[in-house]
């Protein structure tokens, strides 16, 4: 009998391997995040008060748009060379394979943004206080933009040029993160508690994780009949 | 739209369990019909070729056959239930080579059957080399499949059917782009899978010749 595990363990190496290989692409939205995020000092001043207070609010909304960017490949690729026909006529429950691969796409998106926003942290004059809750945000907070994206992607893949169709669906979902993620970071700065945006961040990654993959499992369903 | 139904009685269907049955089957694609009231039955060892004009529904009939496209009415039932009800029980039993190839450009012929083992029920007793050596890309198999010829890419993709442990072979045009010792092999495949009493629906232009059974042929659109 086909064995489950290993399915989604062959199928997170097989995305991680592809995401190996395609290393430039990888790097695309890493360095549009770091870009936006440093178009700011320019843009805005160098005023470290000015900085201080844009700063969760600017790194959150550069986050939500590398996401964005980066969210075509998770089936992108699979619809165009028939990978996805294959993955929906596996016996396995479709709603964990696509669970899987969203994870896999975690990983070499989602990861790296969280690495490297502290030094735009820094950037940014945020202080050393809410570095904490800028990484716990971006911790809960990107896997719930990958879970929501796949929703997304899997409904405009069959689409022709459904990137901006993609936006316009995904954007709006996002709000609730951007608000609770951005209001942990700048109350951390000032001193105040942010559990209680944190366990909220944590219960929307719970619901997205739980909802995700089967909304998106049955959108790959209507995208390739 | 006629198309010429299979008939068997009823007693030959009890006993035959692991019968792949259509039953009126309709495809309605783009407010166009493509074809309606389509029946047929096909027990193990029989192996059906669909042939059509271009445009009349092959593809679409292969992809409902396997449950990627539901039927606009009518049902396509495995060992006598619909296959919306048993998925998980019907979709082991499956092997499905389309037009997309199902094959990653930057994996290897041997990467990419070792995930579509894992995908499935892989079959015992064969090893990816040996499959791999069968299909005629001994020598390939650690080259990205985005370096192999079209053709090379079809004998990947018709490797699946020797890795994986599926009774039911759905095949849309296998002949595409292989040259005649390609075409030698798919027809040596589908006579052993016949031979098991696996069941077969391919689509093609072309004349099958096979040794020990005579396919069955289903014309629809004409």
């Amino acid at each position: 009998m086909p064995n489950l595990t290993q399915a989604c363990l062959a199928l997170l190496r097989r995305d991680l391997t592809l995401a190996l290989r395609h290393r430039g692409e990888l790097a695309n939205p890493l360095l549009f995040f770091v870009m936006v995020v440093s178009l700011f000092p320019l843009g805005v001043g160098p005023d470290s008060h000015i900085l201080q207070s844009i700063a969760p609010g600017v790194i959150w909304v550069a986050a939500l748009l590398a996401a964005l960017l980066s969210l075509e490949g998770i089936f992108r690729s699979d619809f165009e060379d028939g990978s996805l026909e294959q993955l929906l006529l596996s016996p396995h429950p479709t709603a964990l394979l696509v669970l899987t691969k969203i994870f896999a796409h975690w990983i070499v998106t989602g990861i790296p943004l969280i690495l490297v926003a502290p030094l735009l942290g820094v950037l940014l004059h945020l202080p050393s206080a809410s570095m904490g809750a800028l990484l716990a945000s971006l911790a809960l907070g990107t896997p719930i933009l990958s879970l929501i994206g796949a929703i997304g992607v899997a409904l405009t893949v069959g689409l022709r040029r459904g990137g901006v169709l993609l936006s316009l669906l995904v954007l709006p979902l996002y709000v609730p993160v951007l608000i609770f993620a951005a209001s942990a970071v700048s109350d951390a700065a000032i001193g105040l508690p942010v559990l209680a945006q944190l366990y909220f961040l944590a219960a929307l990654l719970a619901l997205a994780l739980t909802l995700a993959p089967m909304a998106a499992a049955a959108a790959l369903r209507i995208s390739v009949s | 739209m006629d198309s010429s139904p299979i008939n068997m009685s009823a007693a030959a269907q009890a006993l035959a369990p692991d019968c792949f049955e259509a039953i009126d089957l309709h495809c309605v694609r783009h407010d166009r019909t493509l074809f309606a009231g389509l029946s047929f039955t096909l027990l193990p060892g029989q192996i059906l070729q669909v042939e059509g004009p271009n445009g009349s529904g092959k593809t679409s009939l292969l992809r409902m056959l396997c449950g990627l496209l539901l039927p606009a009415q009518g049902s396509v039932r495995w060992q006598g239930t619909d296959i919306q009800d048993m998925r998980h029980e019907f979709l082991v039993d499956v092997a499905y080579v389309g037009h997309l190839h199902g094959i990653k450009e930057d994996l290897s012929p041997r990467e990419n059957l070792r995930m579509s083992q894992a995908l499935g029920r892989p079959r015992a007793g064969i090893a990816l080399d040996e499959a791999i050596k069968q299909v005629g890309l001994y020598g390939f198999e650690d080259l990205p499949a985005r370096t192999l010829s079209a053709g090379q890419r079809r004998r990947v993709a018709l490797a699946r059917l020797l890795v994986l442990d599926a009774r039911l072979w759905v095949l849309d045009e296998p002949f595409t782009a292989l040259d005649r010792t390609g075409k030698a092999l798919i027809e040596s495949l589908l006579e052993t899978h016949s031979r098991n009493d696996g069941i077969a629906v391919l689509t093609t232009h072309q004349p099958v010749v096979l040794q020990h059974c005579t396919p069955l042929s289903l014309q629809i659109g004409a």
